[in-house]
């Protein structure tokens, strides 16, 4: 059971907000934060966890968002069952683009680049198909009911999100200590040796991918049921392929917390730059980018490791005190 | 539906603009020759420089063409910055730290330009914009014949800099052999820069010789580049023949496609090309390395 108690807490924690504070406000932007932390988990374990960079989570998160929209629009079905649904959807459309480029052996840039592809030739088809409203997007129509997945207040859908987050977090960890978990570290820090090794990498990374685009799906689900609305734009849109990549790399790359981490900084600075500049489109993706910049050039582990360092650093000193005290004595 | 008449024009359309895309994917190539990374930002500082021309036009009165003279050393020397005070130190030398940078540089330069110039789509009105020259049964626009010229010198210019002036041994050197060229005394985070600076260039030339007939807004650059990375990855990625064979193929088939398919499904097309050629021949058309 070691490290799920730290989970439990955060989890416990966080839960407490909408009993503290009825302000619309905060929880709004707490229930984006975790939406991009979930999302971010998905890419922190197969970016994070298992080295492959994708620059196309987008094709996931819209996935789970349109499947979900499209089948209550079109299809009339229930919205808790379009979740699942979405997830599912979403599952298989990453093990589809895993299996192909993982087949043909793309790693590193060429990675980077066909997942990018992929999600973009599904924004210019969800662009132009009728079935996801075209250029129009699909609008989820309003239906206050707990079976509708719709709610009232803010409240629910922020214990909803928060316990998705907390499920992953969970899932998470467990791979950590799972064998899957230990291929996967592997074959980040050396794939031909873990190959030679006699681990399946292919697979492997295969399993990742299908498990992380689950997760990202279940974040654009959620995005459709919060927001009822959605276009080609925002479901397979660059923003979110980038805010994916941004919460784990700034809150620590490969470590469990650090996508939730790096959500709540990112998201943090994006409303201090509203609040500061009024609503400046562009602005904060400008200081989303810098921060990326600056986080790889000094800070590599993100901020989980500056945390894990000062504590060190704390540690050392509180050892190196008594010490160096004598030393200056004598 | 195959008469002559149609169908030579558009070939020789689509060999105007694919000159074009051949610049465009000549800098992406180049840079990825020499230092083994995909350029993300390349998109964004094609932008950047579609801006710059279209500025040097409103508020200076610079004709595209003399604008170029001083924004192509212009973008060398910010390529060159880029590379040697940003990219490089920031990568700490891992592939998997170039890309995320490209990619933050990518956001950062985009969105700057969001910020400072807003969403408007924006174009300048040249005199000559519509004037056209008859080419056998063609009539082909003046600026993308121009642009055409113009592309075949700027490859022979780097051709013959490659080939003849010793920093463009020192450039093949780096590409060929890292750590030999390092131990004969070559600068590489120097040649690193230049080539990125020559990459820049590139986009700068080519920013000018589009901004006669395209427009310009903050994600005007994004769509050329999709398609250089097709043609980079199509011709093999290093490859600068293979960029400016690519180049002209895929305007080719750009032209032809939306002339029997529309413009949206042409534009699908690409992607389908760019992902197949990705997954089943990822060395390219004329590459040798896997």
């Amino acid at each position: 059971m070691r490290g799920f108690a730290p989970i439990l807490i955060v989890t416990a924690l966080l839960a407490t907000v909408p009993l503290i504070t009825s302000s619309n406000v905060v929880l709004n932007f707490l229930v984006v934060a975790l939406l991009i932390a979930l999302v971010g988990q998905g890419w922190n374990l197969l970016g994070g966890y298992g080295g492959q960079y994708s620059f196309g989570h987008a094709a996931f998160f819209g996935t789970g968002a349109y499947a979900t929209a499209i089948l209550q629009v079109q299809y009339g079905i229930n919205a808790w069952l379009g979740l699942l649904i979405g997830i599912a959807a979403g599952a298989l459309v990453g093990a589809v683009i895993g299996a192909l480029s993982f087949r043909s052996g793309l790693k590193g840039s060429y990675f980077a680049l066909v997942t990018l592809a992929f999600a973009e030739v599904l924004r210019i088809i969800a662009s132009v198909a009728p079935i996801t409203g075209a250029g129009v997007g699909t609008l989820i129509k309003l239906d206050l009911r707990p079976e509708a997945f719709q709610f009232q207040s803010r409240a629910p859908f922020y214990w909803i999100i928060l316990a998705l987050v907390g499920l992953s977090l969970v899932l998470i960890r467990m791979i950590e200590d799972s064998r899957f978990g230990a291929y996967l570290v592997a074959l980040r820090e050396n794939e031909d040796a873990a190959q030679a090794l006699g681990v399946n990498t292919t697979m492997v990374k295969l399993l990742a991918m299908t498990i992380s685009a689950a997760i990202t799906a279940a974040g654009g689900c959620f995005y459709a049921q919060y927001f009822l609305f959605i276009d080609a734009g925002i479901a397979y849109g660059p923003w979110i392929s980038v805010e994916a990549l941004l919460a784990p790399i700034i809150g620590g790359i490969g470590t469990v917390f650090g996508p939730l981490l790096g959500a709540l900084v990112v998201k943090t600075l994006g409303e201090l730059t509203k609040l500061m500049t009024g609503d400046a489109p562009g602005l904060d993706l400008v200081i989303y980018g810098s921060v990326l910049i600056l986080v790889i050039a000094f800070a590599p582990r993100g901020i989980s490791g500056i945390l894990l360092d000062l504590q060190r650093r704390l540690r050392s000193l509180r050892r190196a005190a008594p010490a160096s005290l004598g030393g200056g004595h004598g | 539906m195959l008469s002559s008449v149609i169908l030579v024009p558009a070939v020789l359309n689509g060999l105007m603009t694919g000159a074009v895309y051949a610049l465009i994917a000549l800098g992406l190539t180049l840079i990825y020759g020499v230092l083994h990374i995909i350029n993300f930002a390349h998109g964004a500082l094609l932008t950047a420089a579609m801006f710059a021309a279209f500025f040097a036009h409103t508020l200076l009165g610079l004709d595209p063409y003399v604008a170029a003279l001083g924004l192509t050393p212009l973008f060398f020397l910010l390529g060159y910055g880029l590379q040697r005070f940003v990219i490089g130190p920031a990568a700490h030398g891992e592939d998997r730290n170039i890309l995320l940078v490209t990619l933050g540089l990518a956001v950062v330069i985009e969105n700057a330009l969001l910020y400072a110039f807003r969403a408007d789509t924006r174009t300048i009105n040249l005199p000559y914009a519509f004037d056209v020259v008859e080419v056998g049964t063609a009539f082909l626009a003046v600026p993308r014949v121009i642009a055409f010229i113009v592309v075949v010198a700027v490859a022979l210019a780097l051709w013959l800099i490659m080939r003849w002036t010793d920093t463009g041994k020192a450039i093949r050197a780096v590409a060929k052999e890292k750590r030999g060229a390092e131990l004969v005394g070559i600068d590489v985070a120097h040649i690193y820069a230049v080539t990125f600076g020559l990459g820049t260039a590139c986009l700068a030339i080519a920013a000018c010789l589009l901004i006669p007939t395209y427009y310009v807004n903050p994600q005007a650059g994004n769509a050329f580049v999709l398609i250089a990375f097709t043609i980079v990855v199509l011709g093999g990625m290093g490859s600068v023949t293979g960029a400016l064979i690519g180049g002209l193929f895929v305007g080719v088939v750009e032209s032809l496609s939306s002339l029997y398919l529309g413009e949206s499904l042409g534009q699908i097309g690409i992607f389908a090309m760019f992902i197949l050629v990705l997954l089943f021949r990822p060395s390219g058309l004329f590459g040798e390395r896997a």
